[in-house]
């Protein structure tokens, strides 16, 4: 190789921990322009870009990297956006270290090419230069066929993107008052500005695809009324939004939350500006956010936000085990979160007016590995003790709604209750309905949700060519 | 946007809207709600359908004035609009022939049952409806009431119409007088939790309409988790309507009031607000 090898990755710019642990603003702030190209000049341009393997929606990784390094930024948007049409999402949220960057020639080195970040910045570029767009609207076939997609997260805006840019006329349907699914009602502010989301939801309106809000499919119409009123295929991609609990006594106290209803009130409902907005949210003087993985994160970083004086995370594992983004995790801790390692709750206890003022905790030791290969925690006996707080969050994971499985009869579902779905294609057991994202696959991440739903939108459009 | 058809005052802090949304109106069934927000800032809130026409595509809510955003609702008007209006949502109403039904209401559920009663009556039961008001003045759809029931007593609680005293009077009377085959009892949790009480020594299936406090109302969030038969379910999905039988009251009441500090400084700076005239609109 010609090129010498850089292996000094470029930091990303972050807020100082102090600040941002008092406000709603990002804590990344992006590369400088100067920064940007520094980290782009250091890619390989390797003849057989092993980094593209790794992006489940075929990022063209190496020109758009390419394109910031010689300073084209017009064609970086071009190359990129062709592929992704939410490039400023993703670069923010995808786990780019088990993604491209893991597949990336420098990833060996322990340096891979900051594409998450380059990603952003590009994304970011282009919402600075409106007049870019403006030139890239592709022209539009005429209309191949009417395609329903059900959830405006980003398996469904994908797969809308997609089929909108092949010539079909596609509407999404959406239960909430808001698009963008866990983008966002889940992820917070200061993780995704939800302007950024919304921008980028406006660009898939702007390829032609309409939405409309307030529709909860299963209820307003079931999927078959949507094949009959004269779609010719339906996507499904409700997410997995209905959340799981403890399950152990006192978790109906006031002031416990699910992380959904958490979340969704500070996001969605932007709480966190209350009284100014009207929907409120509790956060006492003691946080206990229950779980280990992303979601447990945010929750507790928006709690340290909203004035608690101290919010500790409570997970049966060790740090080790913890399925968060190890970024996500330095993140809280640098804000102040507190880990409280191998301790798992045993009930929760009230005060007279029904409201959360403890919750009693076990140790927990590591036993032999799981199924899921992690060690399995053990309750140790004996060591039953009271945290005081006065407020808990429940971030165990997600589940299935079932409002469509049970309003759409010939659907065969798997035994965790998602929807059965052909990986490679999305399609369900049932004729004209594809499936796509966290329903079909349980929780995982925005971008494999993105990558399902660009493998719906060409199988449906195959489908639907093969029919015309 | 949801255009508002039509407006009334039902009584001085009861008020209907008629909105203009086809697609709720198609589906709409006895027993199930709507979420509504009316504003850009406004809070996500469930309303029970009062009544739909599939034809025209409306459909018909009643609310009472309690907060915040009752009181912000009540700030519209006829050709004005709603920001969202969701639904239909939760679990229709079962209707069977049960034999004799007694629909108990209290508050704005006068409204809101009116709908079941006459799907009762449709399906073959001798309907027999109780309705309870706090004065006179504030009694409203007795007629409407009557024309889907077979028989209708009123209660007030000062005795000003009709008998004096509470629902749960007449309610006993019946059920010591007739074979009832089913109660359903809708208004003010009390209210529901006392039928409750009054119904289960005869052993007659009541059922109650919870109303916890939702935020999405589609089974997204465990706001409006409740417990019945000591298992804990979601009113969104799962119902709203349970056996009151079953139902812990206590928590109910509890997880309601939740919000109390909160939903008292919202209402003083609106109130606030409405004094100086400086309204975001
Ligand atoms: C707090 C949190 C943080 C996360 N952080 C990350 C991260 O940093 N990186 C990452 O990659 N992943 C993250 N994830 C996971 C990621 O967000 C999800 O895997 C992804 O959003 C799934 O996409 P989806 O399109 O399948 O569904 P969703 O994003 O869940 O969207 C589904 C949409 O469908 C709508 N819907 C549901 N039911 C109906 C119905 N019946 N009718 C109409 N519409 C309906 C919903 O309202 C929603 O808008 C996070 C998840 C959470 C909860
Ligand atoms: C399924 C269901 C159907 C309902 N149907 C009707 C109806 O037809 N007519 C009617 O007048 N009322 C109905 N309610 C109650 C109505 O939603 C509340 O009165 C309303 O939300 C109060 O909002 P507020 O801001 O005016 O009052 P606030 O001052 O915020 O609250 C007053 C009280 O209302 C309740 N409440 C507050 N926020 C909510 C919320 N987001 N969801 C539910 N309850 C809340 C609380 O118990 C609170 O103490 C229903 C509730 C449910 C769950
Ligand atoms: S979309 Fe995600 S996985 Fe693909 S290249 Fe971009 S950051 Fe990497
Ligand atoms: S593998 Fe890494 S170095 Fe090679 S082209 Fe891709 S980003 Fe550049
Ligand atoms: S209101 Fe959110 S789950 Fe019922």
């Amino acid at each position: 190789m010609a090129k010498k090898v850089n292996l000094n990755r470029v930091p990303m710019p972050k807020q100082e921990p102090e600040a941002r642990a008092k406000s709603f603003s990002e804590v990344a702030l992006g590369y400088t322009e100067e920064q940007a190209i520094e980290e782009a000049s250091r890619c390989l341009q390797c003849p057989k870009p092993t980094c593209k393997e790794g992006c489940p929606v075929n990022v063209d990784i190496p020109e758009f990297v390419g394109a910031v390094a010689g300073r084209d930024m017009p064609e970086a948007v071009r190359i990129l956006k062709s592929k992704n049409s939410l490039p400023g999402i993703c670069g923010r949220v995808c786990p780019q270290e088990v993604q491209c960057e893991e597949t990336c020639a420098l990833a060996k080195k322990g340096a891979p090419v900051a594409i998450g970040r380059l990603e952003r910045y590009v994304a970011d570029w282009e919402r600075g230069h409106p007049e870019v767009t403006g030139k890239q609207k592709e022209a539009r076939a005429s209309k191949n066929g009417k395609v329903a997609v059900v959830g405006s997260g980003p398996a469904g805006l994908t797969c809308a993107a997609d089929l909108a840019r092949l010539g079909y006329e596609v509407t999404i349907l959406e239960a909430l008052h808001v698009p963008g699914g866990v983008l966002t009602y889940g992820i917070p502010e200061f993780r995704l500005p939800k302007q950024i989301v919304q921008d980028e939801v406006d660009y898939v309106r702007w390829l032609g695809v309409e939405i409309k809000l307030n529709q909860v499919i299963g209820k307003i119409a079931t999927a078959d009324e949507l094949l009959a009123d004269g779609y010719d295929a339906v996507f499904l991609a409700p997410g997995a939004g209905a959340p799981m609990f403890l399950n152990i006594p006192g978790e109906n106290l006031t002031n416990v939350y699910s992380a959904n209803e958490f979340l969704t009130r500070t996001n969605l409902m932007k709480a966190y500006l209350f009284p100014e907005y009207d929907t409120p949210v509790k956060v006492g003087r003691r946080v206990a956010v229950f779980g280990g993985g992303n979601v447990a994160m945010d929750a507790s970083r928006c709690a340290l936000r909203l004035g608690a004086g101290e919010v500790d995370i409570i997970y049966r594992r060790s740090k080790v085990e913890m399925p968060a983004r190890f970024e996500e995790r330095e993140n809280a801790e640098e804000e102040g979160v507190i880990f409280k390692l191998l301790t798992n709750p045993k009930c929760f206890m009230g005060d007279e007016q029904g409201r959360v003022r403890a919750v009693e905790c076990y140790e927990m030791e590591l036993g032999e590995p799981d199924e899921s290969g992690r060690r399995r925690p053990i309750q140790k006996p004996g060591t039953e003790h009271i945290i005081d707080i006065d407020t808990a969050i429940v971030a165990l994971g997600t589940k299935p709604n079932p409002i469509i499985p049970s309003t759409t009869p010939g659907l065969d579902l798997t035994r965790w209750g998602t929807i059965k779905t052909d990986e490679a294609t999305g399609r369900t057991s049932k004729d004209r309905i594809w499936c796509g994202g966290d329903m079909a696959t349980g929780a995982a991440t925005v971008i494999s949700a993105m990558g399902a739903g660009k493998r719906a939108a060409a199988d449906i459009a195959a489908h639907l060519k093969g029919k015309s | 946007m949801y255009r508002i058809l039509a407006k009334e005052d039902l009584s001085p802090d009861i008020h209907l809207f008629k909105v203009d949304a086809p697609g709720v109106a198609g589906k709409a069934r006895a027993g199930q709600f709507v979420i509504v927000r009316g504003d850009e800032r406004g809070e996500r809130i469930p309303l029970t359908i009062a009544d739909w026409d599939r034809d025209e595509g409306s459909v018909t809510v009643v609310f009472m004035e309690v907060g915040t955003t009752t009181r912000k609702l009540n700030c519209l008007s006829a050709g004005g609009s709603l920001l969202d209006f969701v639904g239909p949502l939760g679990q229709p109403t079962e209707i069977e022939k049960f034999g004799t039904v007694v629909c108990v209401a209290g508050g704005f559920a006068i409204a809101t049952i009116v709908p079941i009663a006459r799907a009762m009556k449709r399906a073959g039961n001798e309907v027999i409806s109780i309705m309870g008001f706090r004065t006179r003045t504030l009694v409203f759809w007795e007629d409407k009431l009557r024309s889907v029931s077979d028989d209708l007593v009123v209660t007030t609680d000062d005795g000003s119409y009709g008998r004096k005293g509470l629902v749960t009077e007449p309610l006993k009377e019946l059920l010591q007088s007739t074979k009832v085959g089913r109660v359903m009892a809708i208004g003010p949790t009390v209210m529901m939790k006392f039928c409750s009480l009054t119904t289960k020594p005869f052993g007659v299936k009541t059922i109650v309409s919870l109303n916890p406090i939702m935020v999405d109302g589609t089974g997204m969030c465990g706001c409006c988790r409740v417990s019945v038969g000591n298992e804990t379910r979601f009113a969104c999905v799962d119902g709203p309507d349970f056996d009151g039988h079953q139902v812990d009251w206590d928590l109910l009441m509890i997880r309601q009031r939740a919000y109390l500090d909160e939903e008292k400084e919202s209402l003083s700076i609106w109130e606030e607000g409405c004094k100086e005239g400086t309204h975001r609109g």
